[in-house]
This record gives structure tokens, sequence and C-alpha cells, in this order.
């Protein structure tokens, strides 16, 4: 019979139940987050939950510090921001083959199971770097500049380093509506955040400082000038901008 | 700031600036310094996509687009009759970081009509870039236009503030330039060419002993020609851009199909097609030539001085030298797989890599991603069944022909679905 471990969500949380997995031996296993398990499960499963015990992730990761490469270790960290259902498997399997070799292995393509993890880690890659490309700031009316996404994958994490250096002399916030953090950046570091009430009821009339509507105005206007009809080719334009992204766009906004 | 103002002043400075189909904004090595704004050390990011589908990364405009000459192929020329205007300096610097800062840009590609003469002009790109440096501690990507004839001391200046200059070729051949643009030699394009890798050169070499020489030019330098306004071969441009890679050490040509915007009786008429299918193979060429280890002289010659227009350049290399084929997957060197046709580099890459663990088949090679309708007849790997049977090269192509003709349909008239054509797939 099938065990389903339970856990918080967290990236301790899941190297903890890789502590258990090794601890108690277990095999046929699945792994879901408490928020994934209720409608995908029968009655008849066995499933237990697994509490975050930061010393076992902490030992778990020190452990994989020493078998991975770096490139290794984004790999399973990566994997993990994607949420998707089954990743968290397809994790412990490539942290039980790595385990076992001798040497790193997260670039043995010939691996299918590596290859999976691979794919899915590309695609986070892929979110990771759309937002660092369609994040578009308002300035607020107390000077912060403020951007609200919802990325399908959790990718806020991997964002923070690139904007840091890049807006380093001036205050900033992206806030992920879906998962209801942020990253705010003081000038000095960059913290998480969460708001009480919801960012992305602020209006352009509300909150937002008044040139900001002029600029947007200027943006849009120049996205129009630099367009040649001659050359239109929508479904190339569509490949680089998927349409779920048009939202964040003021240059696709009506 | 008179938003209204500058709002006109930007519909007809980004219009006239957009046929430069540079937009590049990787490559430099400038990194945010004193906590200022911005970095330019990064991959380069397109912020947006035009309808056309290519990549918006700067913010691209002409400081003016009043010109002393009148080259028969730009919008911008002297006789043509259109609203013409002129931004101040300050007002591209405002425009440029009120951008920036909300994440639209990755910096400023700035260019210009001749005003004046081209001393003047250049002095005023400087003018713009030196203050976002020097008063705005701005640290993204800016791209001045080298502009034709400006003297060395300008171009010597202008390589501490820029990241990248550029110097359009426009018109590959001597004779084409004297037709279509009478006021201008090929030398004066080339002159401050010159001065500009000389001057990358001696600061590299300097910055190897002083450390805090000031960068010059990061990010290199590259220029542009058109495609299909005067009659050039596919030889004539490819051989010019190998010699431009070569003699200037630059970092990118750019190819861009020409847009008849001009009755002018030497030009091809208002509506005809922009020639894009002809632009991607000459940018595939141009990839195989810095990526892939080709020499020009491989790809075109005097007996083949236009490339196919309906295989890529690669697939047509390679069936003229079946001879070097099969390639062995398991054994060959990087540079060898790369030249098969349907493997690109990233799966060269990812070959090489996976073949340490074990001894690669069909399946491994789709899963890395290869084109194996293309590469099947170039190669072979751990597996009992290959193609055996000895084909022409003409029975070859027909075969990835048929195979291929349903994705491709398209391409061929002028189409483009599957490339982009400033980062085509060469496979
Ligand atoms: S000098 Fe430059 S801007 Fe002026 S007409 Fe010639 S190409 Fe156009």
């Amino acid at each position: 019979m099938i065990k389903f471990l339970i856990y918080d969500g967290s990236f301790d949380g899941f190297l903890s139940v890789v502590f258990k997995v090794y601890d108690e031996r277990l095999s046929k296993i699945r792994i879901l987050r408490e928020a994934q398990y209720d409608h995908a499960h029968t009655l008849f499963d066995e499933k237990e939950v697994v509490q975050t015990n930061v010393t076992h992730a902490k030992r778990v990761w020190k452990t994989l510090k020493q078998k991975c490469s770096h490139h290794g270790l984004r790999l399973i960290y990566k994997a993990y921001l994607s949420e998707i259902a089954g990743s968290e498997e397809s994790m412990l399997i490539f942290i039980q083959k790595q385990l076992k070799a001798s040497s790193p292995i997260s670039q043995n393509y010939s691996d299918p199971d590596i290859l999976r993890l691979s794919k899915v880690v590309k695609m986070v890659d892929r979110e990771k770097h759309r937002l660092d490309a369609f994040v578009r700031f308002r300035q607020t009316k107390e000077g912060v500049y403020f951007a609200v996404i919802s990325p399908d994958f959790n990718v806020l994490p991997l964002n923070i380093s690139h904007f840091k250096h890049r807006y380093a002399d001036q205050k900033w916030i992206i806030y992920d509506l879906k998962r209801k953090y942020g990253i705010y950046y003081d000038l000095v570091r960059v913290e998480i955040i969460t708001f009480k009430f919801d960012p992305g009821a602020l209006s352009p009339n509300v909150g937002y400082a008044e040139e900001e509507m002029q600029f947007e105005a200027l943006w849009k206007n120049y996205f129009k000038s630099t367009n040649i009809t001659s050359r239109k080719n929508t479904r190339l334009h569509h490949q680089h901008v998927p349409k779920r992204y048009w939202k964040y766009l003021i240059e696709k906004r009506p | 700031m008179n938003y209204e103002r500058i709002k006109e002043k930007l519909n007809i400075l980004a219009d006239a600036a957009k046929y430069d189909v540079s937009c590049a904004s990787s490559g430099s090595k400038r990194t945010n310094k004193n906590k200022g704004l911005g970095n330019s050390s990064g991959m380069g990011i397109c912020h947006s996509y035009t309808e056309d589908g290519r990549c918006v990364s700067l913010l691209k405009i002409l400081l003016t687009n009043y010109c002393i000459f009148d080259c028969a192929y730009c919008v911008t020329r002297k006789s043509n009759d259109i609203p013409r205007a002129a931004f101040k300096v300050q007002e591209v610097v405002d425009l440029t970081i009120a951008f920036y800062r909300r994440n639209y840009i990755e910096g400023l590609f700035l260019s210009s009509g001749i005003f004046k003469n081209a001393d003047y002009t250049m002095e005023r790109l400087i003018a713009v870039a030196k203050k976002l440096r020097k008063e705005e501690n701005f640290n993204g990507y800016i791209h001045l236009k080298s502009i034709p004839g400006a003297s060395d001391a300008l171009m010597r200046e202008a390589g501490l503030y820029a990241d990248r200059l550029s110097v359009n070729i426009e018109i590959p051949s001597v004779e084409g330039l004297k037709l279509l643009a009478p006021d201008k030699k090929r030398n004066d394009f080339l002159r401050p060419m010159e001065k500009v890798k000389n001057e990358i050169i001696q600061y590299r070499s300097e910055r190897k002993i002083i450390k805090n020489t000031p960068v010059y030019a990061p990010a290199g330098q590259s220029t542009q020609m058109i495609i299909g306004a005067a009659g050039e071969t596919d030889a004539e441009i490819m051989y010019n851009s190998a010699y431009l890679y070569k003699k200037y050490n630059l970092k990118r040509v750019y190819y861009s199909g020409y847009i008849p915007i001009s009755y002018d009786a030497r030009l091809p008429s208002i509506g005809t097609n922009v020639p894009l299918l002809r632009e991607n193979r000459l940018y595939q060429t141009d990839w195989l030539l810095r990526f892939y280890g080709f020499d020009i002289r491989e790809l075109l010659s005097k007996e083949h001085p236009n490339l196919d227009s309906d295989i890529d350049p690669k697939l047509s290399w390679a069936l003229r030298n079946l001879a070097l084929f099969p390639v062995d997957i398991n054994k060959a060197d990087r540079g060898m797989i790369a030249r098969v046709p349907g493997i690109g580099l990233k799966s060269v890459h990812k070959i090489l890599q996976a073949r340490r663990f074990r001894r690669l088949h069909w399946d491994h090679l789709k899963a890395l991603g290869i084109a194996a309708n293309r590469a099947k007849y170039f190669i072979v790997c751990d597996a009992p069944s290959f193609e055996t049977k000895d084909r022409t090269a003409a029975q070859i192509k027909g075969l990835i022909l048929q195979e291929s003709k349903h994705k491709f349909r398209g391409m061929l008239n002028g189409q483009l679905n599957l490339f982009d054509p400033v980062t085509p797939m060469v496979g």
C-alpha cells in the first residue's frame, strides 16, 4: 500500500520528509503538500503528517551539499519552487540516486528521472526570467516603486538578487498576488512582507503618484511607434509574450 | 516635464529610429556602483516584444531627425517630406531614467540624423551619455551611434560612457553606396570603427596592468546592413560580415530586410515584401560563423553566391559534404557534432554531458532535443537501426523537405513563424 507523507509546503518541510524516509527506510510513498492533499486522494491510503523539523532539514541539506554539485542543489531547490504536484517524488528519486553515486549526477541527461527534473527546472528558470522582464513598477505617492505579479511558480525568491542589484537606489516592492507575499527593498536589504489589504485593488487613481499615468502613456506611445507594420508577425509575438502575461504589461493594456 | 510635447517628439523620433534592428543589451560588464541606479552585467533582457516579434530592450530613439544628408534608403533623408523634431539633451536623460526605474527598459539606444555636421552631432550624443553616467549615476546600458565622419577625439570620449558603439554600413558594396548614399564614403564608416577598435584594445591591455582603468565600450561594436536595397548577393553581404568581424572585432552584424519607404526608382517600390526569409537565412549563416566554427568559404562562394531558400545553410553545407558523414555521436568531437543538421548548440552540450555516463541511442538523442528527422541521415549512435542506405544529396533533401513540409509551410511565402529573426535557430 502506498503511504502519503504530508508536509507543510516549506522547503525545510520537504527536507524533513527526506530525513524521515531515510530514518525509517520508507519506500512506496507519495509526498504531498497539505494544500494538495484533500482533493487528490482516497480514504484507503495510509497518510502521515510530517512535522517540519529544522534540525533534520539542516542535516539533510548538509549531506546534500557534500554530495551534490552547486548545479544539483539548485536543481532540488528550483524543482521545489515549481510547486508542481509530483515533483517532490522526482526530487526524492534524484536525491536517492545522488547519495548512492560517487560523483555529481545532476547533468546526466541520459537518465529519464534527471531529464524530467531538469525540464521542470527549465520551466521555473524561464518563469524567473520572464518576471525579470515583465515586472512593471508604478511609483506610489510615498515614492515606493510597486509591482504586482502572479507567476505560475513560486519564483520570487529567485528574483531578489536581480532586482536588488539593479534598483539599489530606489525603494521597491514586488508582490505575488497568488501566494500573498512580497519582497520589499528598503534601500538596505530585502525583506519578505505580507499585506492585510489586497494590493491588486490599488487603482491608477488611488495610491499612485500623479505623474505615473503620464509615464505609462509615454511608454505605450513609444511601444506603438516602434512597431513596423509591414513585418507584423502575430504568432511570433504571442510566442514571446504569452497572453497570460499581458495583464502586467502596460503596453498591452487597452 | 511637458508631457504633451515630449509625447509628440517621442512619436516622431522613435518611429524614425525603429529601422535600426539592433536591440541587444548584453555583453557589458558594467555593475552597479555606489548604490547607483542600474546594472548591465547580466544577460540583457527583452522587456517586451513588438507585434512583429522583435525584442524591445532599449529606449531606441533619434536625438533628432533633421538631417543634412539624403541617403535614398532612409526615412530621415533631407528630401523626405515628414515632420521633424529634436530632443533636448536633458529630455532624453529624464525619459531614460523614468523608463528604467519602472523596469520598462535595459537602457538607451541613441542615434541621430546628422545636423550641422558629424562632430556637432556626435558631441550631443556624448553629452546625453555623459550626463546619465556622471549626474544620474546610471549603470544601465547605453548604445550610441557613431556618426560617420566623427573625429577620433570624439570617438575616444564616446566609448568612456557608452557600453556599445555602432556605425551602420547599411549598403554592403561600394557601388551601391555611391548610388544610394552619394554623400557618404565607405571610409566614413570604417574610420570611427577602426578608432573604437584600437581604443578597446588599448584600454583592455591597460586594465590588465592598472586595475582601475575605466571601462571602454565594454559591449564592443556592431553594425547593420540593409538587405535587398541595392541588389547584392548573399555572398557579398556575408563576406563583408566575415571581414568586419575579423578586422574590427565586431560583436554583432545585423541584417535588416529593406522596408520600402520611398518611390525612388533606385529602390524596390513601396508594397514590395520585406525579404524576411532571406534575412533569416543570413542570420543563420552569421550564427554558423560565430558559434559553429564555420568559415565563410565553406558556406558561400563564387559558384554558390546565394543561400538556398528552401533549406537552412547548415543542411545545405552538409549535403554538399556528404563524404564527411555519418558522424558517430558517441565519439565525434564537439566541433563535428555541431556541424550535424538538426543538432543545435544546446543539444551539443547536452550530448557531451550525457555521453560521459553512457553510450547514447536514439531515444536519448530525441529526449535531448535534437531534430531526429534531419539528423538521422548524418549520424550513427548506439542502435542497431540507422539510415544505412546510400542516398544522394538530392534524395536526402527531398525526404527532409517532405517531412518538414507541414511545419515550414508558411516560410516560403515570406511569413516567418518559427524563426525569430534576431536569434535564429540553427539546427
Ligand atoms: S545620414 Fe543617416 S539619418 Fe541622414 S539620411 Fe543618411 S542614413 Fe538617414
